[in-house]
């Protein structure tokens, strides 16, 4: 093995299947003088790949997770280290089929083969698995086995031949040097590498890795158990390591597969183990390797005895026995995804971490891409390491979560389903109030925000069926028709809506209007007093974010962004700030307040002593204006297509701002609404896009219905790919549809919640330019036009107004009909509410 | 019929890097987990044979706190009838002690029915290797003793004894009842099926306390050898390595000159 060489271009740490898919995608890139250590031995280092049950399901409700997994399982095969087996998961209640089905919709909807099946059908190719203890399975032909150390190897192999790479094994990393916020070389027990890019690829050891640099990984290193069972006498005749469909028995979170003449039984069905980084055993220290901790019988009990109902004449085979139990470690991350970037505090020192090996290989090549591109192919939104809060990344919350969702791993987790744990963390100023109003709240980057207000229940009997009330159980869950009325009743007066989640922060300096004019597409050459709404793109046209900027000042620019997305777009900024310029964050200086409706106009006049009227204000600008004594800016723009205002208010002031207002609004009939009108009915009827649904880094301005008559003189980022773009026919365009019957077989209404494949009337597969299918983005009420709106993305084809097509909801079919095939609203297309223009 | 009492002892797995506690009084067991030793994991396969050749019983023993409970199920996981736990913080437990306490039991359960015929235990303790709990335990009950057995074949009321020794295999006829230390390499300790460790979870545990004061080891503290000199030669890398590899293989005989 080579020598720790003194510098290279890029140092990767760790040599586990991320490691070392990323060493080779890089070499594949072009990078050269990447230099890759380890702390322990090759091929198998003692990490959490070396035990891996190396087996893939491709589906996931997640289509992130299914695109990197899908490219995974490409990458495996190319490398010949894939054995499809297929896979059921087998249900044993109702509840289980009905989540089977929901499966089938999220299959579809990534292109991912998939069928329910009878338990007959299970049990002819399982023969050893008790049909009595199944209702049925879902089917997936296209599940498989790999493995994933001689995967490592290959790729390893590969870059080694390029001349691209030097791998040190057996060195053990000690310190980082960092200078001025960058990474400047790694320290080891062999010496000092010099290196201006650092990426850590160590699984549980991520956090303390990055610690030695400042930085954050917020991981936990969580047991998963798993024993092996053999020789069985079903297996031993079959040639080759798997030879039958793996099976995951979902009702007891456990999992049994082939793996030569043993049965492989593993669980998340035990309480949450979670380590610390800084406790794993060495290698000296550990029995068999560090991340295969002693096994804990007591744990397991009550899986082995639900594996053996599953397959009593397999498991209870006269000769087979426990010959191998772990308590092996795995990655978990507070929300679930894993934590790919470049870190906040320092540049240059990457993370690829918190990634299993159904996605490594897929995952490592998106971080390559990202580290040679500045943006990879697959929008990996959700895993960028810059998602974070800082309390998010503390050791009690990554714990707390971790703890919570463990057991949620095979779990039927709603769409909609919140969090229990690390709650109350972050309260806007007008909480208490929110409480008195009986606010039901959900959980946006650790905000507490109301979703709808149980004070506003009468009101869903003013509007009555106009509120369209669901009878569905799943569909009604975590949702209440208090949403529709609270919808409907800022529609007829006027709502006041807490924005308290917000990221705000300002752009400052002599080169700031430089600055902001290169990274928005909309022209930020605007007066001081105006706001512009504008996306943000790569270099290849393709979105970043969309937010709103507002010019306070010369030099001085605020830019709005949403809380889930927030810091993310706060790095993309400072990472592109000029000498002299900074981004300064105001997120916790400032609180918003919506207020929209009919009414708002004579609400917000009746407190202030400003001219508000719409003359005098215009949309899209903003100023400070006096609410009594309350200094506020207001900002006339809108999410919900009404006439109003955003209206900022130092985070101390922001509970008398809401009480004046309320207080204010009383006559009016003014009600607060919660995020269910502003995140999904008021912007669904507006065909409004939101980021992370509808808007990410696959689409484009053209295929989003944004694109623009004109591009600014100035030059910006994916100016060029907008040009190269023009007059090119996008390859799927946004609609919005309307469920027109929503009647089930059994005659309950059902309503789709999003993430549901949109198929030809008579239930045929739809493939846009790009080969993916359409599914819905967002799915919503839309309570003023009486429908229930989806928007998906179709093929140019089919993207016709009144075109009659499906929506697949639970493996029925249900009619829909395109209403609009670009960003035209379907509630007042004029926009004449928010121009403030009377009907 | 054979009736079998076989003790273990809760020991730290030290199959990796042997860790000490900070006062330095024990291993610890944190990273590598707890087992029994491996001359007592043959000695619960010894016992289960005897009782399975027999049709007798196999009862399991452990001086311990209530976590060595563990250890009394994976021996009743591969077949032992019921355990006793002599519940006690064996750290306050010297030899002569736990011999004592051992020798309570026994004819505690003689007066309740249940004689044991033979008393199986390691040859030494796997953390603190005294090497002197079976010859006490002998010398209270009044029995005949062999240390070092690796195997066990019961006839009648003769138990055939035998192990490896310096000038060969050493074969020893003794009468039940007797007491015997094993030494691993004998016999392969068979691993729990998943029937076995379901009726583990069920088997009946007795749990007694000792009647006698205990009076302690008089240990003062362990410590940690060095490790040896490492005796690693790299002959080589990639296919120029092969002719010294073929080398090496020949000197140590594993394959022809």
């Amino acid at each position: 093995m080579a020598e720790l060489p003194a510098t290279a271009k890029c140092v990767v740490i760790g040599a586990g299947i991320v490691g070392n898919s990323l060493a080779y995608h890089l070499a594949e890139l072009g990078w050269t003088d990447i230099v890759q250590l380890d702390k322990g031995p090759l091929p198998n280092p003692g990490g959490s790949t070396g035990h891996a049950s190396n087996f893939i399901f491709p589906v996931d409700h997640n289509r992130e997770f299914a695109d990197i997994t899908m490219d995974s399982v490409r990458q495996y095969k190319e490398l010949g280290v894939f054995t499809e087996s297929g896979g059921f998961e087998v249900a044993r209640t109702e509840e289980r089929m009905e989540e089977l089905r929901r499966r089938m919709s999220s299959a579809k909807a990534w292109g991912i083969p998939a069928e329910i099946v009878d338990p007959d059908f299970v049990v002819d190719k399982v023969p050893f698995l008790d049909k009595d203890v199944i209702i049925g399975a879902a089917w997936f032909p296209t599940v498989g086995v790999v493995d994933s150390l001689r995967a490592g190897t290959i790729m390893r192999e590969r870059a080694l031949d390029k001349g691209a790479l030097t791998v040190v094994p057996n060195t053990e990393v000690t310190g980082m040097v960092v200078e001025d916020g960058r990474i400047k070389a790694v320290e080891t027990n062999h010496g000092t590498i010099e290196a201006e890019t650092v990426v850590i690829c160590c699984g549980v050891w991520s956090p303390k890795v990055a610690e030695l640099a400042g930085a954050k990984i917020p991981l936990t290193p969580a047991v998963h158990q798993m024993i092996s069972v053999g020789p069985c006498p079903q297996l031993v005749e079959r040639p080759g390591e798997i030879s039958f469909p793996i099976v995951r028995d979902m009702d007891t979170l456990c999992y049994e597969r082939q793996h030569g003449s043993d049965m492989e039984v593993g669980s998340y069905a035990h309480r949450a183990i979670l380590h610390d980084p800084e406790t794993i055993p060495t290698i000296e220290q550990a029995k068999l390797s560090p991340t295969e901790l002693p096994f804990t019988d007591e744990d397991f009990d009550p899986q082995l005895e639900q594996a053996l109902e599953l397959m009593p004449e397999l498991l209870g085979a006269d000769g087979a026995e426990i010959r191998y139990a772990i308590n092996g470690l795995l990655s978990l991350t507070p929300d679930g995804f894993p934590i790919l970037g470049e870190t906040p505090e320092v540049k240059g020192l990457w993370s690829a971490a918190a990634v299993w090996i159904k996605e490594g290989p897929g995952t490592a090549r998106a971080v390559a891409e990202w580290m040679t591109h500045g943006n990879p192919e697959i929008d990996l939104g959700h895993s960028d390491i810059a998602r974070f809060y800082p309390h998010q990344k503390t050791r009690a919350h990554v714990k707390a979560r971790t703890g919570e969702s463990f057991i949620k791993t095979y779990g039927i987790v709603h769409p909609s389903e919140q969090y229990t744990s690390g709650r109350d963390v972050r309260l806007a100023p007008m909480h208490a109030s929110q409480q008195d109003l009986g606010a039901v709240f959900f959980e946006t980057a650790g905000w507490e925000r109301p979703h709808w207000y149980e004070s506003n229940a009468g009101l869903v009997e003013k509007f009555g069926d106009a509120v369209m009330p669901r009878d569905n159980l799943w569909d009604a869950r975590w949702w209440s028709p208090i949403i529709n009325a609270e919808h409907l009743q800022m529609r007829e007066t006027a709502a006041l809506v807490d924005l308290s989640a917000f990221a705000i922060f300002d752009v400052i300096g002599p080169a700031a209007l430089d600055a902001v004019q290169r990274i928005i597409v909309a022209q930020a050459d605007v007066r001081p007093g105006r706001v512009v709404y504008t996306p943000v793109l790569d270099d290849r046209g393709v979105f970043r974010s969309d937010l709103t900027v507002m010019r306070l000042g010369k030099d001085h620019f605020r830019v709005v962004t949403g809380g889930a997305h927030g810091l993310a777009d706060k790095k993309w900024f400072s990472d592109r700030m000029p000498e002299g310029t900074s981004v300064v964050d105001l997120t916790s200086a400032f609180t918003t307040i919506g207020l929209w409706g009919p009414a708002a106009y004579e609400i917000l006049a009746s407190v202030t002593r400003n001219d508000v009227s719409k003359e005098a204000f215009p949309f899209g600008s903003c100023r400070e204006i006096e609410v009594g004594n309350l200094s506020v800016l207001a900002s006339r723009i809108s999410y919900v297509g009404e006439f109003g205002w955003e209206l900022y208010t130092p985070m101390e002031a922001g509970a008398a701002l809401w009480e004046r207002l309320l207080e204010a609004g009383k006559p009016h009939g003014l009600v607060p609404a919660g995020i269910g009108v502003y995140g999904t009915t008021g912007r669904i009827e507006k065909g409004y896009r939101a980021y992370g649904y509808e808007l990410d880094t696959e689409r484009t301005l053209a295929e989003t219905g944004m694109e623009r008559k004109k591009l600014k003189d100035a030059d910006f980022i994916g100016k060029a790919a907008l040009e190269a773009q023009a007059g090119i026919a996008p390859e799927a365009v946004l609609c919005s549809l309307t469920v027109d019957d929503h009647t089930s077989a059994s005659g309950v209404k059902r309503y789709m919640l999003g993430g549901e494949p949109i198929v030809s009337r008579e239930g045929g597969q739809l493939t846009d330019g790009h080969g993916h299918h359409p599914y819905v983005t967002t799915a919503g009420s839309a309570p003023s036009i009486g429908k229930h709106v989806l928007m998906a993305f179709l093929p140019p084809a089919e993207a016709i107004l009144g075109n009659q097509l499906a929506v697949s909801y639970m493996e029925e079919l249900y009619p829909v009909t395109v209403a609009a095939v670009d960003a035209t609203p379907l509630f007042d297309p004029e926009n004449l509410r928010i121009r403030g223009v009377k009907a | 019929m054979t009736n079998v009492l076989v003790c273990v002892k809760r020991v730290p797995d030290s199959s990796g890097e042997v860790t000490l506690t900070p006062d330095g009084l024990a291993v610890d067991g944190r990273y590598s987990g707890y087992t029994m030793s491996n001359h007592e994991e043959a000695a619960v396969e010894v016992a289960i044979q005897v009782a399975d050749a027999t049709g007798g019983t196999v009862t399991v023993l452990t001086l311990g706190t209530e976590d060595a409970v563990e250890q009394l199920r994976t021996a009743l996981a591969v077949g032992a009838t019921d355990g006793v736990l002599i519940e006690a913080e064996p750290d306050a437990f010297g030899p002569a002690d736990i011999a004592s306490a051992i020798a309570s039991v026994c004819r505690a359960r003689e007066s309740a029915g249940t004689a044991y015929d033979l008393v199986l235990l390691g040859n030494d303790a796997a953390d603190t290797g005294d090497f002197q709990v079976g010859i006490r335990l002998a010398y209270a009950l009044d029995r005949p003793v062999v240390t070092g057995m690796q195997t066990v074949a019961v006839q009648g009321d003769q138990a055939e004894l035998r192990g490896e020794g310096p000038e060969g295999t050493e074969v020893y006829e003794v009468p039940l009842p007797a007491v015997v230390t094993i030494l691993e390499g004998g016999v392969s300790p068979r691993y729990p099926s998943v029937m076995g460790r379901m009726k583990a979870k069920k088997a009946p545990v007795e749990t007694v306390t000792p009647d006698a004061p205990s009076v302690g080891s008089g240990r003062v503290g362990l410590s940690v050898p060095p490790p040896p000199a490492t005796s690693v030669t790299i002959l080589g890398e990639g296919p120029s390595a092969a002719s010294a590899v073929v080398d090496t293989l020949k000197q140590l005989g594993v394959v022809g000159r």
